[in-house]
């Protein structure tokens, strides 16, 4: 077959996360075969689990979340006791910083690059960051505690995985969909806690399954429902309901059908929500000292749950408990609107915030006939022509940049610090977006002018750390080979300095585009 | 995000950590020369101009007939607002650079003109291979000449290994020999420069991504209100000397490290120069800021300090359509230091004649510029003239070392 650059950049960054760096020849494979260069990762059996030891199932996180605010908890009241018995001097524990003020230039090299094997990485093999920096001023640094541990363990094994893949095509769908299910972590301790769970539980043995099962598995999931406060919802006339004298909470229902199935204009009304809110009522997961079950784990608490029939969509459902709303749920995956909801949103992040219509139609029809199966939907997708004709008009999200980043630069991250503050920088906190519609996926959000400037600033840190041992020129042929332009190949040839060459490239269209 | 951030979590690869545990064995040793009779422990700084310096605009031959015409609206001239400092009678410094002019007036400084390396092509990433490597051609990327100096000393006492400054070690300091590093902690944001570079690129191919980029650039302007500064503006000024007041309290030290290299950005001008005052006179003003530094933070060291300051290759003799200079080959060396036998433009002055120029456009060079690297290797630290002329820089047995550069 023969190579087609153009089509080998669609490949690498319009579906997966950009050519990696290295000896890896992606950009040279895909260009031979660039639709089976794709395809390729999603005939692996389970490729997109994800399973690192040391990540935890979500009832085993929640027992050590329980413990660990117990610990806490403890520990607050021993310290209220002493300092009720000995009263706290003032300004004891301040004076630290004074000394610490001056630490960066006075402190000695506080460690050293060893003789310089290190720095001698042939160009285009980056050497590693072997160069310390001073001591920061010192704070009263706590020990990270299991929370924070735990969503970095999780970061990192998401970002070795996207940086390490052969195209990253199943990561770039992971992301999607978990995009599309999102939860938040700033929701609490909790939902930090399991937002790597609820990825790997909910989202990744689905995503190339069917849309129906990812539905059940996300609604069910603790960390879903703790987000969308469902634990708390009461059928008024349940046991529960009466006992407690409180009721409904339409949060999860609304959300169900406006964000994860029908969409706006889906075709249903208020009262369908306040049903299905009724509906999944007793959707719960057990809590510390849970007699139901393990805590941390999906429960339906019939005791909570409202009961009698239930009309939805002009649906009867009769109550039979936890299967009402399965069967709810069921019905709801399989609807029109949903395959349309769906369809449009995919190819919006995939293609073009304004994707072809008959691209659009051609996923709806195949969401349908194929009873939502995602691997179907999925190959229409990479199989269609517009997907691989549409210009590159997309920019890429501040995780795919960064991610992007770390495959050209061929290094596979073992501290996520670097990531979560750059996307902290960038507006998109890690499973953390500031509602439940999840991160915008349009240029407008992500080529904001102050966002351009700071992925600017971000480019020119990297290049000042790493931009020194690599030869730009060698690395532009590895992102976009014969497909890069003339005039960003002559600003990269130009540059006055590795670094400088290497900043630009970060932010040429090639790269920044997908 | 702070650098440590970067150098912890950035990327780092199985090898890294392999070395990591045997990072704090990156000991050195103080030259044996520099416990000789005469007592002196000698300090070399290497600085290195990235983007190509103009030679012509910082050491000016305004006794040069051709000079005010080549250069044009940016020439210097000792006369009017802003004057040029006068060296001798036919050289006169930028006058952004009054420290260095104090220090050459108190023979503590010295210059070399019309110098290059062997290179002679025009792309900044060989030229600068070719000056940091020390081999004659591009290519050789493995190890810089200054740590093979390193390796060539002979041994002394044990002290920190030579000091790398910035996020990381310039090739000149890379190599077997050990190097320790160290960068303030403050990361520059992207500076103007690429920012510009960058929005011209945009504005060839992405419109949208132009004026979303041009708008961020605005704003962060007005929201530190420097509008109306000349670029680099002032923050760059600022790095520079804080680079080398850091570089220089750690070797100040008595088990400091004794040799150091950085390098500074943002020499490569091709529009708006400037002449007595513009883009230029701002970067030379921070570079004569960091000698400064180095001066004050050295202390008693300063006696036995050779700061050497070089660059890839000069720029045109003519200016271009745009008030700027593109590549060109000659360029200046600017020595100074305690220890630097100063007061001196060393110069084989080729003329800037029409017929004398290279390629009939840029300043023709005279001296090449591992003379002078090896002229201070040899007479400051020691070196044999073999070590230079075989790994230091290998096979420039013909490139004689400059005598006398050391007082």
């Amino acid at each position: 077959m023969a190579r087609d650059p153009q089509a080998a950049l669609v490949a690498m960054n319009r579906f997966g996360f950009g050519a990696r760096g290295g000896a890896s020849g992606d950009l040279v494979n895909a260009a031979s075969d660039p639709r089976g260069f794709v395809k390729a990762e999603l005939g692996r059996p389970n490729g997109a689990l994800l399973e690192v030891p040391g990540l935890q199932p979500t009832p085993a996180l929640a027992d050590a979340v329980f413990a660990y605010q117990d610990e806490v908890k403890r520990a607050r009241e021993a310290q209220a006791k002493a300092a009720s018995e000995t009263p706290e001097q003032p300004g004891q524990t301040r004076g630290l910083s004074m000394t610490a003020a001056d630490a960066p230039m006075t402190a000695p090299p506080a460690a050293a690059t060893t003789a310089g094997t290190s720095m001698t990485a042939p160009a285009g093999e980056p050497a590693p960051a072997t160069q310390a920096t001073p001591a920061k001023p010192q704070q009263q640094q706590q020990p990270p505690n299991v929370v924070q541990k735990t969503f970095r363990a999780e970061t990192l094994a998401r970002l070795q995985r996207a940086v390490l893949a052969d195209c990253g095509f199943t990561e770039r769908l992971v992301a999607f969909w978990s995009n599309h299910f999102c939860i938040s972590a700033g929701k609490g301790e909790l939902a930090r806690m399991w937002a790597g769970s609820f990825e790997r539980e909910a989202i990744r043995p689905h995503v190339l399954g069917r849309f129906a099962d990812m539905l059940k598995a996300v609604e069910q999931h603790p960390a879903m429902l703790f987000f969308l406060d469902n634990q708390d919802s009461l059928g008024p006339d349940s046991r529960a309901g009466q006992n407690r004298k409180r009721g409904l909470n339409e949060n999860l229902a609304r959300e169900i059908m406006e964000l994860h199935t029908l969409g706006v204009g889906g075709g249903y009304t208020q009262e369908d929500v306040t049903s299905l809110a009724r509906i999944i009522t007793g959707w719960s997961f057990a809590g510390r000292n849970s007699r139901n079950g393990a805590p941390g784990s999906f429960v339906f608490n019939a005791n909570a749950h409202q009961p009698g029939p239930q009309t939805l969509l002009g649906k009867v459902y009769q109550d039979d408990g936890l299967a009402q709303g399965e069967a709810s749920l069921s019905d709801i995956a399989r609807h029109p609107s949903t395959a349309k909801f769906i369809a449009g949103k995919l190819a919006r992040h995939f293609v073009a915030d304004e994707p072809p219509p008959a691209l659009v139609a051609r996923l709806e029809s195949v969401f349908k006939k194929s009873d939502g199966d995602l691997k179907a939907l999925t190959l229409a997708l990479i199989d269609s022509d517009e997907a691989w004709s549409a210009p590159l008009t997309k920019i890429r999200s501040p995780y795919e940049f960064l991610v992007a980043g770390g495959r050209l630069l061929a290094r596979v991250p073992e501290d996520p610090g670097f990531y979560l503050n750059s996307l902290n920088t960038l507006g998109q906190p890690l499973w953390a977006p500031a509602g439940p519609n999840g991160f915008a996926d349009s240029n407008a959000m992500w080529a904001a002018p102050e966002g351009m400037k700071l992925r600017l600033d971000i480019s020119a840190q990297l290049a000042a750390r790493l931009g020194n041992n690599l030869d730009p020129r060698d690395l532009l042929d590895l992102v976009a080979g014969d497909a890069t332009s003339a005039e960003t190949r002559r600003t990269i040839e130009r540059a006055e300095s590795r670094q400088q060459a290497l900043a630009l490239l970060l932010m040429s269209p090639e790269f920044q585009r997908r | 995000m702070t650098m440590d951030q970067i150098t912890t979590s950035l990327l780092t690869s199985r090898r890294h950590l392999l070395l990591a545990g045997a990072s704090f064995a990156a000991w050195a040793y103080v030259p044996k020369f520099a416990r000789a009779a005469d007592q002196r422990d000698p300090r070399l700084i290497v600085v290195i101009l990235r983007g190509a310096l103009d030679g012509l605009a910082t050491v000016a031959p305004v006794g040069d007939p051709d000079y005010a015409g080549l250069h044009g609206a940016i020439a210097l001239t000792t006369a009017g607002p802003n004057p040029a400092l006068p060296l001798d009678s036919f050289f006169a410094l930028h006058p952004s650079m009054p420290e260095f002019a104090r220090m050459y007036r108190d023979k503590q400084a010295a210059i070399v003109h019309a110098v290059a390396t062997s290179y002679r092509e025009r792309s900044h990433f060989d030229g600068q291979d070719v000056l940091e490597s020390g081999f004659a051609g591009p290519g050789r990327v493995q190890s810089g000449w200054l740590n093979r100096a390193l390796e060539a000393l002979p041994r002394g006492p044990r002290i920190a290994g030579a000091l790398a400054v910035g996020p990381t070690a310039p090739l000149v300091l890379r190599g077997a020999a050990p190097t320790v590093g160290w960068a303030p902690v403050t990361l520059p944001q992207a500076d103007d420069d690429t920012a510009m570079r960058l929005v011209d690129l945009y504005a060839h191919r992405d419109p949208m991504l132009a004026a979303a980029l041009s708008q961020g650039l605005k704003l962060e302007k007005v929201a530190f209100g420097d509008d109306m500064k000349p670029k680099p503006g002032g923050n760059q000024i600022a790095a520079m000397r804080q680079v080398a007041r850091g570089a220089a309290k750690l070797m100040a030290a008595d088990d400091g490290p004794r040799i150091a290299a950085l390098a500074f950005d943002g020499w490569d001008t091709h529009a708006n120069e400037g002449g007595a005052v513009g883009r230029l006179a701002q970067l030379l003003s921070g570079l004569d800021g960091a000698l400064a530094e180095f001066e004050s933070g050295l202390g008693a060291r300063w006696r036995d300090t050779v700061v050497v300051v070089a660059t890839e290759f000069g720029r045109t003799a003519k200016i271009n359509g745009t008030q700027g200079t593109d590549h060109g080959t000659g360029t200046i060396a600017l020595l100074a230091g305690g220890a630097v036998k100063g007061g001196r433009v060393i110069a084989d002055w080729p003329t800037l004649k029409m017929a004398s120029l290279y390629q009939g456009r840029d300043l023709a060079p005279t001296t090449d510029l591992r003379a002078v690297f090896k002229g201070v290797l040899a007479d400051h630290l020691g070196l044999s003239e073999r070590a230079l002329a075989e790994t230091v820089f290998p096979e420039s047995i013909a490139v004689k070392p400059i005598k006398g550069l050391v007082a």
